[in-house]
């Protein structure tokens, strides 16, 4: 890796990068998460696919907004009825972000691993970021969604079934020599931690054993951004839309700290000391 | 107070025990996050290694077997078990030896 940027009259084209936003566990918040970590992004001015690889049971459309102006999807272009740009649905807020739409009517055999590696490799040259909404489960969906990725993102709630299925998939990312996965905790309520009824966020990170890139808080925005199909990331006033924000940045490379999810002392220094001692 | 059992100084399974024990003796009951974490734990043990718990006592047994053929060993204070460094799984074996009776000379 050349880490110098020299000032010359080169500019290195940088190819996009593939971002996986899997879990495991189905309704932790994926959709959600790619759709507002693409917004940040492109609210960043980078540029942005966001890839839809849940077939049949399609949802990023609705969560930014744009289920009125699909008329090509993912299986048209893998099929060849329609070019890669005729498939692209531009966003309503950003020029540079894109949606990828999933088909509704067909199954997840109707994309393979290597189609999706030849679709983002197709992406790459002209986009920054293009991120893959992965389908939960463990089989042939989530095959695909990771089969291109460069990085993979597993979400998770702090609750036991979401903690299990998210270590499963741990280990199957490792295993498909895709890792380290990091780790995004989301839906954490502050006051059921405090009182000791909801896993901390340490405690997750503990038994999970991977690196954090997000942990982000409750928040009722959520719901009512996703009623609009507006992605709450770009909402200033929302904690999560700046959690999220926040991932956006790290994946960029900036360090930014972990936002506080309660106000006594204890967690957010905790965390924040837990992430500089794993990995680099 | 308490709190200070909680502290990071403890080594993990001492403090469980000792906070659960003062939650026992004050007449608590256990947290539920406590509980959801110290469950998590085992399960995962498990779900990482695919080794069902019938089988893991099988293999201890085995173990012990094998290794008392060599030397004898107090079979009661053997302790083995599946440990975490953070994503690796670790088998860990903790057999005493019994006291050597030496034969004084002279």
């Amino acid at each position: 890796m050349e880490s110098e940027e020299e000032v010359g009259p080169k500019e290195e084209i940088m190819p996009g990068k593939v971002v996986t936003v899997t879990s495991g566990k189905g309704g932790v918040g994926k959709t959600t998460a790619t759709a507002n970590i693409g917004a940040a992004l492109a609210s960043n001015g980078k540029k942005v696919v966001c890839v839809d690889a849940d077939i049949g049971l399609r949802n990023l459309d609705v969560v930014l907004g744009l289920e009125n102006r699909i008329v090509y999807d993912l299986v048209d272009i893998v099929e060849g009825r329609c070019r890669l740009r005729q498939a692209m649905i531009r966003d309503k807020h950003f020029n540079e972000l894109y949606l990828i739409p999933a088909a509704q009517t067909r199954d997840k055999s109707a994309v393979s691993p290597s189609d999706m590696v030849r679709l983002c490799d197709e992406l790459r040259p002209d986009y920054d970021w293009i991120i893959i909404d992965s389908p939960a489960g463990i089989e042939r969906g989530f095959r695909n969604a990771i089969a291109p990725a460069d990085i993979v993102l597993v979400i998770t709630n702090p609750e036991v079934s979401a903690v299990r299925d998210a270590d499963r998939i741990i280990g199957l990312i490792e295993a498909e020599e895709k890792g380290p996965a990091l780790l995004v905790i989301n839906r954490i309520k502050p006051e059921m931690v405090k009182r000791g009824d909801m896993l901390s966020a340490d405690d997750v990170l503990e038994l999970l054993a991977v690196e954090l890139i997000g942990l982000i808080p409750e928040d009722e925005h959520i719901v009512m951004s996703s009623n609009q199909g507006s992605p709450i990331a770009l909402n200033g006033k929302s904690k999560a839309g700046e959690a999220f924000r926040n991932i956006a940045r790290r994946l960029d490379g900036d360090e930014v700290p972990f936002l506080p999810m309660e106000d006594n002392n204890g967690i957010f220094n905790r965390v924040a000391r837990l992430f500089r001692s794993g990995g680099n | 107070m308490v709190f200070l059992i909680e502290s990071r100084g403890f080594s993990a399974p001492e403090a469980t025990e000792m906070s659960s024990f003062i939650d026992r003796l004050l007449g608590r009951d256990q947290k539920s996050a406590h509980t959801a974490k110290e469950r998590m734990k085992l399960v995962l043990v498990h779900d990482r290694t695919d080794i069902p718990p019938s089988e893991m006592d099988q293999l201890k047994d085995e173990l012990i077997d094998v290794i008392s053929r060599h030397v004898e060993i107090e079979r009661g204070g053997a302790r083995i078990e599946m440990t975490q460094d953070g994503r690796q799984q670790r088998l860990i074996a903790d057999i005493p030896l019994r006291p050597v009776r030496r034969q004084r000379s002279g």
